[in-house]
């Protein structure tokens, strides 16, 4: 058990320091979220004590990675001072359209990945041009995304969704590579994962993450310092639609096709995001917490769930974690 | 002024108080009588603050005691220190914008008649605490946000004045004012001394202490180096006091006479909204000082130059070559570089590491994928050089004094190599230490060849460190003056009152 958990957690740790969080108890730091990580872990395994089967955990992390993308996604702009509460509704739309324009035609896959891949993007840069240029609030701006997309998509489609995915498709959230020594089959989900983590972490540890957190802690220093802030704003937006794009892709191999895949996702997003504490209003937190933070929370609700608890539940659970969370961040901030 | 028969208004004996184990403050007395305003003088750091709070309620003291007219007191709370009579005026002022005078001077205890809340009775007896003072100039039922600064200071006061305040708490009371509001700042001080008041005053600015106090205590590291009365005082005793230092050595060396080089930057007829066509010539090698009142167009200005508010008319030439700025990251692409004067509402990323504060310009306007280490340890190397002291440069800036956080957006734009290089307020909140090596470093830049140009509304910092003086007035140059000219001179400018010929007494 041991094993497993030093390898999940040292990068992170890394990361943590040099992707601006911070290594002691203050706000931003991650530390706190790792040790109710590494509680839930081990209520998890005492409940179900095969938890810790490579394959198991392995599963476990496919269905974590779709949350934990989004909330990396989520973290870019909740740490440049913004939200972005079109992310759920932007899942929903991007598989509704895979579906209709594959149509079960295994040739229109990856077609449609790229396509689905810039209709992420478009909405970021929508987004991210709609609140820096037009200064809506984002929270306006991306609220009133999540109607558009909600009402374009049932629109589109007549109000229900059409099409199939292909088998090709949905090979990203099913299937991995098989005959893996030790762990069976690696999902791809979980590469896809890895490489998203990768990517994230590099980005906040290189000049660009750097001066993105100090747009979100305070925009008129960075911009008399030189910074470009309505465009580093949008490319955080960017950051966040094309996660949304990839849980999109993952999350369409998982289950069917329905109006209700994306439902929610914006605020359990936001909620591992605070979980793993980010400060919002920005400036303060890394996306290694960020991420611990969806994991965090998807322990939880798979806690939860083996102890019989109604799934109904869970959103009143986010619901009391995003309270404490920003309480908790408030009251270590003042001290 | 002070009578010896009476108990002072307030005594603390022996006071002490330690935050995580560090000493902030050791064994300090004070006593404050009626009638009497008592200057509490020091750098940042020596404890001035904590003994406000101290006395405010805001803090318990470790040891020592506090006696009101001989009576010991403990204060638990701010409230229990107002309703003994101690009242305190923050640099911010705790007002409510949107609503009157009248109710926010009984904001929470408003006059009732039958379950209403009494407006005529709150509004008299508001004028009546006006009038008090002298300040017959305010109505009552004016909307608080309406006021100037220095009438919303008034109101303030009332406030503690309504509580029947005896002890007044003023720190840094000027800092947030204009130079033409201390005036009245002075008179109304004056007043409540007349009625009795004792004022408790925490200042930077020895001017002021000359002035208004009676009596003089100086905190150095927590402890009370001394306790004088004002009449035996000089202000270079009391700095040798605060910092064991000569007020000679206080400012560097001016460069030489036709030391400056060529003209680095030029305005011809440049103006926008708020500057009237300026013209301009800064030469290398030199400081350029500014002067003038608050709201005069000194910092929009350097504003405009910086590309914040930019130019919307005329011409800026940098080395004789026309260039736009219509952003500050243009700006400091062309080698400009802009030192505001509110630090932390403009310059810092107060969240950030110190490195990485120091670094903002360089990931703004030059980011790297590789040789990050290398940047890196040169601006460590910088901020080492400008003498930043700080637990690591992995701390975060909020925790840093003023005179570091400053030296650390120096290290900041030295990492740039700029050509011309805009102070606003260099040394405003900063302690007297760290203001010389301030100082320092701005001659320095200059004798390296750098253009400089420096905002200040401290007239000996004006007068001390410009190699020539530009004085501002409504948006527009009203005069130059060469280096070492008298404080009249500026003012007179500055004000109006007179040419650069004219100088009142």
């Amino acid at each position: 058990m041991s094993t497993e958990l030093a390898t999940s957690t040292t990068p992170a740790v890394k990361a943590g320091l040099g992707g601006g969080g911070r290594s002691g108890w203050g706000a931003g730091s991650i530390r706190p979220v790792l040790i109710i990580l590494v509680l839930l872990l081990v209520a998890v395994g005492i409940r179900q004590p095969d938890f810790y089967d490579p394959p198991v955990l392995l599963a476990f992390l496919k269905r974590a990675a779709p949350l934990i993308i989004l909330a990396a996604g989520q973290y870019f702009v909740i740490v440049a001072g913004d939200f972005d509460l079109s992310v759920g509704s932007l899942v929903t739309a991007e598989v509704v359209i895979a579906a209709r324009l594959i149509d079960g035609d295994p040739a229109a896959t990856w077609p449609v990945i790229a396509l689905l891949l810039g209709f992420g993007l478009l909405i970021g840069l929508v987004n991210g041009v709609v609140t820096t240029l037009l200064q809506v609030p984002s929270f306006i701006t991306t609220l009133g995304m999540y109607l558009v997309l909600v009402g374009a998509v049932y629109t589109w489609t007549g109000g229900s969704p059409r099409g199939a995915l292909s088998e090709e498709f949905r090979m990203f959230g099913r299937r991995g590579i098989d005959g893996v020594p030790v762990l069976g089959q690696l999902p791809y989900a979980v590469l896809v994962l890895a490489g998203v983590a990768v990517l994230a972490v590099l980005a906040m540890r290189s000049d660009f993450g750097k001066v993105l957190l100090a747009v979100g802690d305070n925009p008129r220093a960075a911009r008399l310092a030189g910074a470009r802030t309505a465009r580093i704003r949008t490319i955080a937006f960017l950051a966040s639609g094309l996660a949304a794009a990839v849980a999109a892709i993952l999350l369409g191999g998982f289950g069917g096709v329905s109006f209700q895949v994306g439902q929610g996702l914006e605020f359990t997003a936001i909620t591992a995001v605070v979980l793993g504490g980010v400060v919002l209003g920005g400036g303060r937190g890394s996306v290694a917490g960020a991420m611990l933070g969806a994991l965090t929370l998807q322990t939880l609700l798979t806690l939860l769930n083996l102890l019989g608890v109604s799934g109904a539940l869970s959103s009143a659970v986010q619901g009391l974690i995003i309270l404490a969370a920003v309480a908790v961040g408030t009251l270590r901030r003042r001290t | 002024m002070q009578q010896a028969s009476e108990p002072p208004l307030l005594r603390m004996r022996g006071v002490g108080k330690a935050f995580f184990g560090v000493r902030v403050l050791d064994d300090v007395d004070l006593d404050l009588h009626p009638g009497q305003v008592h200057a509490l003088v020091g750098e940042n750091g020596a404890g001035k603050s904590t003994l406000m709070k101290i006395a405010s309620g805001v803090y318990q003291p470790d040891a020592g005691t506090l006696e009101l007219s001989g009576r010991a007191v403990t204060l638990p709370d701010p409230r229990a220190a107002q309703a003994a009579g101690i009242g305190i005026i923050h640099q911010e002022f705790n007002l409510l914008p949107e609503r009157t005078v009248a109710e926010n001077v009984f904001l929470g205890r408003e006059p009732m008649r039958r379950g209403l809340v009494d407006r005529r009775a709150m509004h008299d007896r508001t004028a009546e605490l006006l009038a008090g003072i002298g300040e017959t100039a305010i109505a009552p039922q004016t909307r608080v946000g309406r006021l100037g600064v220095a009438q919303q200071q008034v109101v303030e006061i009332v406030k503690a004045l309504a509580l029947d305040a005896r002890v007044l708490i003023m720190d840094e009371p000027t800092a947030a004012l204009a130079e033409h509001e201390v005036e009245l700042l002075y008179a109304l001080v004056r007043r409540l001394q007349q009625r009795g008041i004792g004022i408790l005053y925490v200042s930077h600015r020895l001017t002021e202490v000359f002035d208004l106090s009676g009596r003089i205590t100086v905190l150095k590291d927590g402890r009370r180096v001394t306790t004088l009365d004002t009449a035996e005082a000089t202000a270079d005793t009391l700095v040798r006091h605060m910092v064991g230092r000569e007020l000679s050595h206080y400012y560097p060396e001016r460069a030489a006479p036709g030391g400056a080089g060529a003209a680095r930057l030029r305005l011809s007829a440049a103006g926008n909204g708020r500057l009237r066509p300026v013209d301009l010539e800064l030469r290398s090698g030199e400081v350029l000082g500014v002067g003038g009142l608050q709201g005069s167009g000194r910092s929009a200005l350097a504003r405009a130059v910086f590309g914040v508010d930019g130019f919307r008319t005329g011409q800026l030439l940098l080395d004789g070559v026309p260039v736009r700025v219509r952003s500050p990251r243009q700006a400091v692409r062309a080698g400009i570089a802009y030192v505001t004067e509110d630090r932390k509402g403009e310059g810092l990323a107060l969240s950030q590491s110190v490195l990485d504060n120091a670094l903002l310009a360089q990931h703004a306007v030059r980011p790297r994928w590789f040789a990050r280490t290398a940047r890196a340890t040169t601006v460590r190397e910088l901020l080492d050089a400008v003498e930043v002291h700080a637990a690591g440069t992995g701390q975060e800036i909020r925790y840093l004094s003023g005179g570091n956080q400053q030296k650390v957006i120096l290290a900041r734009w030295l990492a740039m190599k700029p050509r011309v290089l805009l102070f606003d307020e260099p040394t405003r909140g900063i302690d007297v230490g760290a203001k010389a090596a301030i100082h320092d470093l701005i001659r320095k830049l200059a004798d390296d060849g750098a253009a400089v140009l420096m905002i200040s509304s401290e007239l000996p910092e004006l007068i001390g460190m410009s190699d020539r003086i530009v004085v501002m007035r409504d948006g527009a140059i009203a005069g130059e003056l060469p280096a070492g000219s008298s404080e009249e001179a500026v003012m007179g400018l500055a004000t109006g009152a007179a040419t650069s010929t004219e100088v009142p007494a």
